[in-house]
């Protein structure tokens, strides 16, 4: 099948869809989860969710709005675990977490639907979602990804320093509450996707990925979510382009493709930040009078450009990374400085 | 006009302990005061009860003459806590924090102002920090950390600075420049509650000097003769006009944690 045979087929169409607005709202929101610690706080949501999921089969309601309920109740439960501070909160989590994957899959066998039914939630099932599907996955991640982004001054306050925070007047406890909310809409939204078992990976992972190579807030989310939608889009075509008798299920493939990413990126950024470390400039302070003048001992090597020492600024000049030392042209011969 | 702080007979507690008792401190607009007293002895406490963070369990606080639980006037309040928050899970560009402090001041939604822009771009200069401004806060010394978070602070351009130790790992050509900019707002009218274990370059800015122990507000008026110190450990100075202040200055170098009261 070609390229264009395949983008004109309509369930593929909405697969695209729902994917592009799934890889921005996961990691824009997990760059919020990431920066509190809380990487793991969407495996948590999923893991409720499913007895939300269970509970809408039983019921015979839509499984993705009893999911959204389910997972808000169990967002701003953990959020109030956290918050409190109570001891042993993570045990607290646990059950929850247990708990709620548990009671999603014993009341889906009460339900009577079958175990391919729950899999298509636990794992994700991209290319089955309706045309309703997608007008509820691209108003829930439209707005998600606006609410991160537009308050993403506040919610970075909140995280970064709780204590600033109030004393600057932003009522923290709300927003703290709006985090988790988030989370849970786009883990209910992502789980059509990815699958409840995996949609914190789409959250996490780009956010891992990005920071290798950012230094501010702004640029980690916004790499995020340039991540996630590669990585989402790429997973689902990996996935349509598999050849014919080769089951490749789009979930997971969109995680492998986000966790590749990552793999190829961590070495490039420890690179990065170690070369970074070398070459910052040696501090130079104008006020304060200069070492002694020290020569070198017999210099039979001419640093320059490229002659493998690293050179690194120092005020007005440069000096050579020489073993230990800092080697600084002077007249015919090298200074220590 | 109204004082920036009025708290009458202030009582806070921690987890049902009691930690500061029967505080009456008034600071008037304009004041340079100077909290003081021994590790542990509550100043941090009591900034933090200022500030709203912490709610006091009896007595009456106004800040501008608003009682704390009506109050909404944030940005005429700007906080330099003890020691930066645990670093967080993403990097955040010197900026970025910086830019935080002028969130008292803006709307939600809306971008940045000039004005905004202009006060980041000032606090930075003046904590001497403009060229690391784009650089992660998590490569940056303790020090060259701990004048980000002045800088935040005076990003806010408040009109009642609390500084829990902003001097604290900060280097005497920093603290100098730190002590220009308080001059500098203290002539335009800013007040300033300062807490500090050795005032340095700052000490004659000091117009009050306010000494804890235990909880408890143990001397508030001009600062002492010598150094503008509160007696250190090291020193017996005897005070005609503060009769009660003789023999603390012995049992203040060690941390009096409960037993007293
Ligand atoms: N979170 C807390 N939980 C329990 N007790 C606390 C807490 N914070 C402070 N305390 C107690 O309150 C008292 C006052 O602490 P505070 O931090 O106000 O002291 P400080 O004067 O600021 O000391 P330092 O000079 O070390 O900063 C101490 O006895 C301390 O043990
Ligand atoms: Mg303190």
């Amino acid at each position: 099948m070609s390229l264009h045979e395949i983008l004109t087929l309509p369930f593929m169409q909405r697969a695209l869809i729902a994917a592009v607005f799934i890889g921005l709202a996961a990691p824009a929101v997990g760059t919020y989860l990431v920066q509190r610690r809380l990487a793991l706080m969407g495996d948590g949501i999923g893991h409720v969710a499913v007895t939300g999921v269970a509970l809408g089969l039983l019921t015979g309601t839509s499984p993705t709005w009893t999911a959204v309920v389910v997972a808000v109740l169990g967002a701003v439960a953990i959020e109030v675990i956290r918050e409190r501070g109570i001891t042993n909160g993570d045990v607290a989590l646990a059950l929850l977490f247990y708990g709620g994957l548990a009671g999603g899959v014993l009341v889906a066998g009460l339900a009577g639907s079958g175990a391919a039914t729950l899999q298509s939630y636990l794992f994700g099932s991209i290319t089955t979602i309706d045309v309703t599907d997608v007008v509820v996955t691209m108003v829930l991640a439209a707005i998600v990804v606006l609410t991160c982004v537009g308050l993403a001054p506040q919610l970075f306050a909140v995280a970064q320093d709780q204590d600033f925070a109030r004393v600057a007047g932003l009522r923290v406890r709300a927003y703290n509450i709006l985090i988790a909310v988030l989370a849970a809409v786009s883990v209910t939204v992502a789980m059509r996707t990815v699958g409840l078992l995996l949609v914190s990976a789409l959250m996490v992972v780009p956010v891992a990925t990005a920071q290798q190579l950012t230094r501010s807030f702004r640029t980690t989310l916004t790499a995020a979510m340039a991540l996630g939608v590669t990585a989402s889009l790429g997973g689902l075509l990996v996935a349509a382009f598999a050849p014919p008798g080769a089951d490749v299920m789009p979930g997971p493939t969109i995680v492998l493709l986000a966790l590749a990413g990552f793999v190829v990126t961590w070495p490039i950024g420890a690179w990065l930040r170690r070369r970074q470390r070398l070459t910052a400039p040696f501090p130079a302070d104008a006020g304060v009078p200069p070492l002694d003048h020290v020569d070198t001992e017999a210099h039979p090597h001419d640093h320059g450009p490229d002659c493998g020492h690293v050179a690194v600024r120092h005020g007005d000049h440069v000096d050579y990374v020489h073993g230990a030392h800092r080697h600084a042209a002077h007249g015919e011969h090298y200074d220590e400085h | 006009m109204t004082d920036p702080v009025h708290l009458h007979d202030g009582a806070v507690a921690i987890d049902g302990r009691p930690i500061l008792r029967g505080i009456d401190l008034t600071v008037r607009t304009g004041d340079f005061l100077a909290l003081m007293g021994a590790n542990g002895s509550g100043k941090s406490t009591l900034v933090r009860a200022l500030t709203g963070l912490l709610p006091l369990t009896t007595g009456t606080l106004e800040l501008f003459g608003t009682p704390i639980t009506d109050f909404d006037q944030w940005s005429r309040l700007g906080y330099v806590p003890q020691r930066a928050g645990a670093g967080s899970g993403v990097p955040a560009s010197v900026w970025e924090i910086v830019a935080a402090g002028r969130l008292g001041r803006r709307r939600l939604f809306r971008p940045l102002s000039k004005a905004d822009r202009a006060a980041i771009a000032d606090a930075l200069d003046v904590v001497g920090l403009a060229h690391r401004s784009r650089d992660s806060i998590a490569r940056l010394s303790g020090g060259q950390q701990q004048r980000v978070l002045i800088a935040r602070a005076l990003a806010g351009e408040p009109e009642m600075l609390l500084l829990d130790e902003p001097t604290a790992g900060v280097d005497l050509v920093n603290q100098q420049a730190l002590a220009a900019t308080l001059a500098e707002l203290g002539s335009r009218g800013s007040t300033i509650v300062l807490v500090a274990h050795e005032l340095g370059p700052l000490a004659p800015l000091v117009s009050r000097a306010v000494l804890m122990r235990d909880g408890r507000i143990v001397r508030d008026g001009t600062p002492l003769a010598d150094h503008g110190l509160p007696p250190a450990h090291h020193h017996h100075h005897e005070h005609a006009d503060h009769p009660h202040d003789h023999g603390h200055a012995v049992r203040l170098s060690s941390p009096i944690e409960g037993g007293v009261g």
